[in-house]
């Protein structure tokens, strides 16, 4: 038992560590230098997620098209994307973006196009399954009364749609935040990276290091999906409301 | 766009070998992690399912942390952090190992578990408790129950999400290359750095990765149609 307290105490003997580079984790050298850190992390999490969705709602309708020259370009998007790590598809920005725009362009921002080229495949497939969930009988009482396709599709079906899409939004916003710790791979200042940044620096406490910044993603993506899960259960009841008048 | 594409050189000398090496790799990272995230996330469930409170607090714990925590963040903490937390005994064995890949198994399987034992626990819980009692009315045992009616239901429901599961687990192993795991994806870097034909080797690459999950999806989808026939025959 002694033994086992000896071993548990030593375990977090270095915290000091982590608490004089604090600041340095949360915000990186932002008064004085660039922005960095977490704070940087969740921008990249906000900027790409706002991205993913106009890119996912434009795939996942085109998909639902019934013209081939809309639905298979979707298609192959999405299935390509899908198929591929994460982490591949941050190497194509970051080697090609320069190339294609004959310009160097900065670690920060070809990541952030990387991740809404991603999440933006998997929000299509969230849109088509959230389209197709509307019963017909919608589309066809919308198209009844005069309305065109897309006046029946913007007006009827994408904000009954989109409103139940909401909780796999915020599921799919928890998944990028997590993801963002993959532009460290080149070189974006986010909470990874400057976590390993302190720990090259200090070489002291690793695990206190890598520990402390497991708890601030998990702090924002618990609550997150703590949220969602809430958001879930009410569209649930919500629904069971509806299809009780149907 | 000032680029010359040349593809042979991809293919010649050792650089073929580099690809097929690395995919080597890819698929015994992903083998042997799917293998320990299966057998831990059934024992997740199965606390998480048991009626001992500590038990499921920790089962339940567990899960929440390794699924809302990066992955990335993991990796780092079992290669650069985990020394004062293993016993004695398993660093010996685990330093005589390939320390980078074994480090790269104990953080896929771990984090993978707890998606599994997500899945695994929805699983049991979709099938009507009525199937329990009913069976064990007729006289059979709890784990006559468990093995001839609940678990041959619960796991025909699971088989698909775990597969692409699997799929998730062979993309992730990408990650491994960040502490020097040669897969497929340090590979393609390697020939990027060596030749400057960056276009060529990720292109080659991520047709591999895409071939890998549309063979795996087709395998689902084939059992998902396979179900559903099994399903309209009764």
């Amino acid at each position: 038992m002694e033994h086992f307290w000896q071993w548990f105490s030593g375990l977090f003997a270095n915290w000091g560590v982590v608490w004089k580079n604090f600041d340095y984790l949360l915000v990186g050298a932002y008064p004085q230098g660039p922005l960095g850190g977490l704070a940087m992390s969740i921008v990249m999490a906000v900027i790409g997620i706002f991205g993913a969705f106009w890119i996912g709602l434009a795939a996942g309708l085109m998909r639902l098209s019934k013209r081939p020259w809309l639905s298979w370009p979707a298609l192959i998007y999405i299935e390509i994307i899908r198929g591929t790590p994460l982490l591949m598809v941050i190497f194509w920005f970051y080697f090609f973006a320069p190339l294609l725009m004959n310009q160097s362009v900065p670690e920060t921002e070809s990541a952030i196009a990387a991740f809404i080229v991603f999440t933006g495949a998997y929000i299509a497939e969230i849109v088509r399954a959230g389209v197709l969930a509307i019963p017909k009988g919608q589309m066809e009482a919308a198209r009844g009364s005069g309305l065109s396709h897309t006046q029946a599709m913007v007006h009827i079906i994408l904000p009954q749609a989109l409103r139940n899409m909401i909780p796999s939004f915020v599921n799919q916003f928890v998944s990028l935040t997590k993801d963002t710790s993959l532009a460290m791979i080149i070189n974006v200042n986010e909470l990874t990276l400057a976590a390993r940044h302190v720990y090259t620096r200090t070489m002291k406490a690793p695990m206190e290091i890598f520990l402390a910044i497991a708890l601030l993603y998990f702090a924002i993506c618990w609550v997150l999906t703590a949220f969602s899960r809430r958001l879930e259960r009410r569209m649930a009841r919500y629904q069971a409301r509806t299809s009780h008048d149907r | 766009m000032n680029y010359t594409f040349n593809w042979a050189l991809i293919f010649s000398g050792e650089y073929g070998r580099w690809f097929v090496d690395g995919l080597t790799v890819t698929l015994e990272l992903s083998g042997i992690s799917i293998f320990f995230a299966l057998l831990l996330g059934t024992l997740l469930t199965v606390l998480r399912l048991s009626r001992v409170r500590p038990l499921v607090w920790f089962s339940a714990g567990y899960v929440e942390f390794f699924r809302n925590t990066p992955l990335m963040v993991q990796i780092f903490f079992w290669y650069f952090g985990s020394d004062p937390v293993f016993p004695e005994f398993f660093k010996k064995w685990l330093y005589q190992q390939n320390i980078e890949f074994a480090t790269a198994i104990i953080a896929l399987s771990t984090y993978t578990a707890a998606f599994i034992a997500e899945e695994l626990r929805s699983g049991i819980l979709s099938i009507p408790k009525t199937q329990l009692e009913a069976s064990r009315a007729t006289g059979l045992t709890f784990i006559q129950a468990m093995r001839y009616v609940i678990l041959p239901q619960a796991f025909r429901i699971i088989i698909p999400p775990l597969i692409s599961q699997f799929l998730n687990l062979i993309k992730n192993s990408s990650l491994a290359m960040t502490i020097g795991v040669m897969e497929l994806t340090y590979m393609a870097r390697q020939v990027e750095a060596h030749t400057f034909h960056g276009f060529e080797a990720f292109t080659v690459s991520t047709l591999i990765y895409l071939s890998l999950s549309l063979l795996v999806s087709f395998i689902i989808n084939q059992y998902n149609k396979h179900c559903l026939h099994i399903g309209s025959r009764r």
